[in-house]
């Protein structure tokens, strides 16, 4: 298929997104926004235990008070709604017990739908919810995961004989041997604390059946309404072109919104046992309690290097808290794989080792959040690679460009089994290097840090695997898309009407998408209406995960697009009796090889489509048209780049400041700048917000105590640095545009960088720390300021 | 606990809403944006938090920006209450609008009418708007989406056209 112009066009300019102008106006239209007539309101009244056995549930009062519609069990639902289990191929022998719409006997974590009260509004539905009764027995919890291994510990599950979901253990090359023959070993454990994405617009769906055609049509902020759909038609027993599931306007994503809630299942159940519509919205504990959370490791890691200074092996112990259940369908233990496999990627190594034992918990499932993994990755390499260039005495720099992957050394599949190919680690630092103006800067801090402040530096290179391809889920026989597709049709008065199976969560991509066809058709991308998000309108595909809209949607729009000129063309040959390949499209126009207006789009289609007779015999223009692609090589599409922070630490009261941030990212060819650069930036704050700030926090019962916004913190305008981005683009090699996944490289490496940055300051003082978020009271402990933690 | 039955009582209220007089019977404990929103249909002041914190909810009382969700609607009664709808009917964040727009400086879009409402507040306000300042103005709503930096730069550059 023929390459878009290397030219300037509508591909790689920095246009504002359309459809931002109805969210500026306060004309969004989000889940909580839509209402149905006759609807009930939902509330879930969640487990208070971590733990607990049930024995009744007595519902008669909530049943009688005024405004109660009905309050359901599980015992209820069962009768049109099945439970499920996560299973996959990619994880043999994944030990996660049946997940249950609402609590079956049994509750394994806080906050765990127990019973579903429905009623004129949520007010009155929670005036009756504190009137159900439940009998708990409370069972000990497991909240601690690290003594969660011990053959005494408490057992998450009891019917289970350990608290052991998952267990990886990958080798390859010669580790022992690597390690036996280093001139320098450096280790470090990190512990990463649990957090969460937080979009701002909680979960929200409104199920609504309809009992004269048995359809039931969800509307749900949600990342991927095609596989929701394909969920709902087994739980639910329906066909798959029974159940509508649309989305509208999302209010944030990055990854929480992509799973199976039981809370969101239990909803479409009720509104089919019921046959009414059915609301639900979380409410912010809701959300913080019961969407999926994450990253919650402590990882042990080594790293050898030989009297060269050449690194030669990693060696990674892995402990993984994954919360009660392992999230359907794609698995919790994606984020353990991720975390590990890309530790080291940035480099020239020879063997790599890695064991994780993932545990499960009697607390919140954890799931994909954005960037799935690589964060903790890049936090293990990247301070293992600044303690070896510090003992090394070798600049930081310095000692990664050496031991970079370099264009010479790709393609390869390196030991960790990452397809590694189209990286630029050196350009990338070059660019760094000139943009923080790398001398000049360290004098700077020097300066500043013998004036009493206290200053520090940190970089992090880092590698992404994006935009998953049919094997990631395909041979673990998970039934996840990976395949996108775009429709396209000329409407009569020349304007373009699409459809894609990509989502917009706000990233942009239906800008993106616009102006790849607008190229590839040869018209104004304001001449274009894309919809997307709807199942009953687009066609079946991934929708949002994994970066993938512009790597995988773009090129299904892009092939869509040349398709349907084509067809323009020959059309339009026919008319003006001339070779479809002396004519082209530009501004929206049929235009001859000097660039003059034969016809426009107007009148080519409206002699289609009104005046038919006009065509010759046997010519039946084809002006609807749709697109797949999947890719067909490389499992994933690596991405990479360099962040750098300048981070302030106040000695006093422990408080870390990050003055500065820049990255430089390799995202292949960007398709909108203006778009691109802001995912970048908004993928940095939530990787600041991580190293700093943000912690889903348990007691030792399991009892949740970060369940507001006012306990668990996230960065605001005040607490954000301006961050500088900047781009090399190398070209993916396996797809015509060459995009990569552009989304989660922010996330990806920023928290690693605020931590090499905080080091850095605190080696001065001859103190360090290994987790993350670096709150102040870390910090002053790391300082002497504060007594060491006493062990508990 | 006191019997449910007693939280539906109702007040009547008499509230200028984007400048029409609205008149409604109210349950008492309804806060003042699940009135505009699930009542009124003006659904482009968002429920974020409900504590107060994250500042999606925000709206002009009297002419101040205040949170929907911490004020119940009956003590709007006699008040003038502007929405994002109101106040970009009658064009008074056009500048930030177009800011907005041009900088990209919104991606989901949930915290940008509140975003808005408070930008304006500031800049009507008087003071300079450098970006510290500007930082600090908006530190009271929270963006999951942009890392603030094109809020920040969208919201100078509507000041710099204000001053023009």
């Amino acid at each position: 298929m023929t390459a878009p112009d290397p030219r300037p066009g509508e591909i790689g300019r920095p246009r504002p997104r359309a459809e931002s102008r109805r969210l500026l106006a306060g004309r969004g239209r989000y889940a909580s926004d839509e209402n149905r007539p006759g609807q009930l309101h939902a509330c879930f009244l969640r487990s208070p235990h971590a733990h607990a056995a049930i024995h009744r549930i007595d519902r008669e009062a909530a049943l009688a008070h005024p405004g109660v519609a009905a309050v359901l069990l599980w015992e209820d639902l069962a009768s049109v709604c099945k439970p499920w289990r996560t299973v996959s191929g990619a994880f043999p022998g994944l030990a996660s017990p049946t997940q249950y719409p609402l609590a079956s006997g049994r509750v394994a974590w806080q906050g765990e739908p127990v019973a579903l009260v429905l009623a004129h509004s949520r007010a009155v539905a929670e005036d009756a919810a504190e009137l159900v009764a439940v009998d708990y027995e409370p069972l000990p919890a497991q909240a601690d995961y690290r003594s969660a291994l011990e053959p005494d510990a408490v057992l998450a599950h009891p019917a289970m004989k350990d608290n052991i979901a998952w267990t990886m253990d990958v080798a390859a090359g010669d580790v022992d041997a690597a390690f036996a023959s280093a001139a320098l070993v450096v280790e470090d454990e990190i512990v990463f604390t649990r957090h969460t994405g937080v979009p701002l617009e909680p979960r929200t769906v409104l199920a609504a059946p309809d009992a004269a055609s048995g359809e039931l049509t969800v509307r749900i902020s949600h990342q991927m309404p095609h596989q929701l759909q394909l969920h709902l038609a087994e739980f639910l027993d329906m066909p798959m072109s029974a159940v509508k599931v649309s989305t509208g306007d999302v209010g944030g994503g990055f990854g929480i919104k992509m799973h199976v809630y039981p809370d969101e299942i239990a909803i479409c159940a009720a509104a089919r046992l019921l046959g009414r519509p059915v609301k639900f919205v979380a409410d912010r504990i809701e959300s913080m309690i019961a969407d999926v959370h994450a990253r919650e490791h402590v990882v042990r890691a080594r790293m050898a290097v030989d009297g060269e200074g050449m690194i030669t092996a990693f060696d990674i112990r892995d402990l993984h808290g994954l919360g009660a259940y392992s999230v359907y369908p794609r698995s919790s233990t994606m984020e353990t794989v991720m975390a590990l496999r890309p530790i080291g990627a940035a480099y020239r190594y020879g063997a790599w080792r890695a064991h994780a034992d993932v545990i499960l918990q009697n607390k919140a499932v954890t799931g994909q959040y954005r960037s799935v993994g690589h964060p903790i990755a890049t936090t293990v390499t990247e301070r293992l690679v600044d303690r070896a260039a510090r003992a090394l005495g070798r600049d930081p720099l310095a000692f990664r460009r050496a031991n970079y992957m370099r264009p010479q050394d790709m393609p390869v599949t390196n030991p960790a089994g990452l397809r590694l190919l189209d990286l630029s680690h050196e350009a990338c630092l070059d660019r760094l290097v000139e943009l923080i103006d790398y001398d000049a800067l360290k004098a700077e801090i020097e300066a500043e840090n013998a004036n009493g402040r206290l200053l520090g530096l940190g970089f992090a290179a880092f590698v992404e695997m994006t935009a998953s391809g049919t094997e990631a889920y395909g041979r673990a026989g998970v039934k996840v898309a990976a395949v996108d597709t775009v429709t396209l049709m000329l409407e009569p008065d020349g304007s373009l009407k699409a459809a894609a199976s990509v989502c917009e969560i706000g990233q942009g991509i239906s800008q993106g998408l616009r102006q790849i066809i607008a190229e590839g058709v040869g018209l104004s991308p304001d001449r274009i209406s894309l919809s997307l998000g709807d199942t009953a309108t687009s066609p079946h595909g991934g929708g949002a995960w994994a970066s993938r809209g512009a790597a995988i949607g773009g090129e299904a729009a892009w092939g869509a697009a040349r398709r349907l000129r084509e067809e323009i063309l020959a059309a339009a040959a026919a008319l003006l009796q001339c070779a479809p390949d002396t004519l082209d499209i530009a501004d929206g126009a049929i235009v001859d090889a000097a660039g003059r207006e034969r016809m426009g789009l107007r009148e080519l289609a409206e002699t289609v489509y009104f005046r038919g007779y006009e065509l010759p015999q046997g010519v039946q223009p084809q002006l609807s048209v749709a697109h797949s692609w999947r890719r067909e090589r490389d499992a994933a599409v690596p991405t990479n780049g360099i962040q750098a922070s300048l981070v302030e630490i106040d000695a006093e009261t422990g408080l870390v400041r990050c003055l500065k941030h820049w990255v430089v990212e390799d995202c292949g060819r960007i398709v909108n700048p203006l778009l691109v650069d802001e995912q970048i930036r908004g993928g940095v704050a939530q990787g600041i917000g991580a190293a700093l700030f943000e912690a889903c926090r348990y007691d030792g019962e399991g009892q949740f105590v970060t369940g507001t916004l006012a306990d668990y913190l996230l960065p605001m305008a005040g607490e954000m640095p301006d961050v500088v981005v900047a781009h090399v683009e190398t070209p993916y090699s396996g797809s015509v545009i060459g995009a990569k996944g552009a989304g989660e490289a922010g996330t990806c490496g920023a928290g690693a960088a605020v931590l090499n940055a905080i080091n850095d300051a605190l080696a001065r003082r001859g103190a360090s720390i290994s987790e993350t978020p670096a709150t102040p009271e870390l910090v002053l402990r790391a300082l002497g300021r504060l007594a060491p933690e006493a062990e508990p | 606990m006191a019997d449910p039955g007693e939280d539906e009582s109702f007040r009547d209220i008499t509230v200028r809403v984007n400048g029409e007089s609205v008149r409604a019977r109210i349950p008492v404990r309804l806060s003042l944006v699940d009135w505009l929103r699930d009542h009124l249909g003006l659904t482009g002041s968002h429920v974020g938090c409900e504590h107060g914190v994250c500042g999606a909810c925000t709206v002009v009382v009297d002419g101040t920006c205040l949170r929907g969700c911490l004020m119940l609607a009956v003590q709007a009664d006699g008040a003038s209450v502007e929405t994002i709808e109101g106040a970009t009917q009658s064009g008074r964040l056009r500048a930030l609008q177009e800011a907005f727009y041009a900088r990209a400086a919104l991606q989901c879009g949930f915290c940008t009418p509140g975003m808005l409402l408070t930008a304006a507040e500031f800049l009507e306000g008087g003071e300079a708007p450098d970006r510290d300042a500007i930082r600090e103005a908006l530190s009271g709503n929270y963006c999951r989406c942009t890392g603030y930096e094109a809020i920040v730069d969208a919201v100078a550059a509507a000041a710099h056209s204000r001053e023009r």
